[in-house]
């Protein structure tokens, strides 16, 4: 299991889920879990994925992420799951 | 809800949305980072009699053992979605391994270019460990590598330099506080065209830690390992933002609030050494655990104080303030590091620190009273412009009065002090990026002449009847 975070911040708009799913499924990057909430009237996703048959690595993707975030006009963030787990975990 | 699947170790406890985006606005709105990593590389094996084998052996290690550095900070940096500012490289004190080959002071400022050439080829942005170590007396070695400071900084464009000159276990080398303050006095001339910014990668200290990841004032101490990684982090505007929400309450709930936020950020800082030490091969050496400013706004530890209720920085209760500060920070990082050291605390430069030099320019903030806050944290008298025309005898007086605070309290005390040359009160000097901009602030005109002239040490403290 090789986790990563994607979290989706930016105004709600038609079919945000629907791209970054598209591309997870293309590059072989398999969602644990979604949630999501609006805070200060944005939209937050959060998605947990598991990248250990992925292709691409976190760096790729997340450049990758960086242009789709660009073309939707949200920021797409792709990071390893361990910066969460060490700083609210003991 | 997942508890009945078994995805992987952490699955049942994990992290949710709220946690995610907790880190996430700490990086992107109150400047969290890692901001350094230090490779401390040992020059010890590059020592020879010959001065161009001892360059060119220097050049060598360097350029082999952090060749990876930077591309290894750049990709960390990528998949976590942390910044490290800063990659950077720290060096054996050269007094010691310059001490066979060198001559004169002028054969010091060959290694001092190679130093600076081999940090361009590998692409860090400071190299430190242009250093000597002479708490008790001077070599002849260390009095020349002293004595070319002034070119070596002046030739060089990102080495630091730092002078190590009392401790708790020697006392103070009074000799060679005195030539410091003609050698900074040297340096500022030299560099006089641009603020006299080659005294902005000077320091001297009291008590130096051998493991100190920051700037001006890294070394490599003789007592590491060959090569070693360090991690300096950062975090005032975090602080800051978790009292934003504590505004009001009582010492108890602010003390666990800056405990719990110091522990967050240390964390990150250890797994960023972690990753670094295992992706270089490069064993772990410590995580700094200071707050360390910049001038960025949101980024200022001055703000922390007066978060915590002072109107300014320098106002009555500054101390009081700092020290608590200081305190929760330290007992909040331990806990999230396995091994911590450097210099770990709040640092309290003004050019580097937005709402120091606001304190500063207010008339809220004074040099005597930054001498009264150097008690209670982490460094010492940081980067602190004071008029061009100020006596070499009267900087030596400051460094001597600020490592006797460090040497009698068993603490590690720095003096990082620039004369601006041609400016004075009123002036403002202007040193750029992370080093920020200075107002120059009044210094105590009378004389300690007499005193500082006497030639000779003072003698280690004694470590009772502590009074």
């Amino acid at each position: 299991m090789k986790k990563t975070i994607i979290t989706v911040v930016g105004k709600d708009t038609v079919g945000i889920i629907a791209k970054v799913c598209t591309y997870l499924a293309e590059n072989k990057i398999n969602i644990l879990d979604i949630s999501q909430t609006i805070v200060d009237d944005y939209f937050n996703m959060m998605m947990i994925a598991d990248m250990s048959q992925a292709v691409k690595s976190v760096s790729e993707v997340s450049d990758d992420f960086d242009k789709l975030g660009e073309e939707i006009g949200v920021i797409i963030r792709c990071q390893r799951e361990e910066i969460f787990n060490s700083m609210h975990r003991l | 809800m997942y508890s009945s699947r078994n995805l992987g170790g952490t699955f049942n406890k994990m992290i949710n949305i709220n946690e995610v985006l907790e880190t996430n606005k700490m990086i992107e709105k109150e400047n969290l980072d890692v901001r350094t990593i230090t490779l401390g590389i040992s020059l010890l094996d590059c020592m020879d009699s010959d001065l161009g084998r001892l360059n060119e052996k220097i050049y060598n290690k360097i350029t082999t053992v952090a060749k990876d550095l930077v591309s290894t900070g750049e990709a960390i940096e990528k998949e976590f979605g942390i910044p490290i500012v800063n990659k950077r490289i720290s060096v054996t004190p050269i007094a010691l391994i310059g001490g066979s080959a060198c001559r004169t002071s002028e054969d010091f400022v060959t290694i001092a270019k190679t130093l600076d050439r081999a940090r361009n080829d590998v692409g860090v942005n400071f190299l430190g460990g242009y250093s000597a170590l002479v708490s008790k007396g001077m070599t002849a070695a260390d009095e020349l590598l002293l004595r070319s400071i002034p070119q070596a900084l002046a030739q060089t464009e990102l080495m630091c330099s730092s002078v190590n000159l009392g401790s708790t276990k020697t006392g103070i080398d009074m000799d060679a506080v005195r030539l410091m303050g003609d050698i900074i006095k040297e340096t500022a001339e030299l560099t006089k065209d641009k603020d006299s910014i080659g005294c902005s990668k000077l320091v001297v200290f009291c008590n130096a830690p051998d493991d100190n990841p920051f700037m001006a004032g890294a070394f490599h101490g003789v007592t590491e390992a060959d090569a070693i990684i360090n991690v300096g982090v950062s975090g005032p505007g975090v602080v800051k933002n978790a009292l934003e929400r504590v505004r009001g309450e009582n010492f108890e709930v602010l003390c666990e609030t800056i405990k719990k936020t110091a522990f967050k950020v240390t964390r990150v800082g250890q797994l960023v050494a972690q990753e670094a030490s295992k992706r270089l091969g490069i064993p772990f050496g410590i995580v700094d655990l200071s707050l360390a400013p910049t001038p960025a706004i949101g980024d200022s530890v001055a703000d922390i104080l007066c978060e915590i209720g002072l109107e300014y920085a320098g106002a009555p209760g500054t101390t009081a303030a700092l020290a608590l500060l200081n305190d929760q920070v330290k007992k909040g990082g331990v806990m999230a590091s396995s091994y911590v050291g450097g210099l770990s605390g709040a640092f309290i430069p003004v050019s580097e620190d937005q709402g120091m030099i606001d304190a500063v320019n207010a008339g809220a903030l004074t040099l005597e009273k930054l001498e009264a806050m150097t008690c209670v944290c982490s460094v010492g008298l940081d980067m602190i412009a004071i008029p061009g025309d100020t006596k070499p005898t009267t900087i030596a007086g400051i460094i001597a009065d600020e490592l006797a605070i460090g040497m009698i309290n068993q603490k590690t005390t720095a003096v990082r002090i620039i004369p601006v040359i041609g400016k004075t009160v009123g002036d403002s000097a202007e040193f750029g990026g992370l080093l920020g901009h200075a107002p120059i602030m009044p210094v105590n005109r009378y004389s300690c002449d007499a005193f500082v002239n006497r030639g000779g040490r003072i003698p280690a403290p004694i470590h009772s009847f502590k009074n």
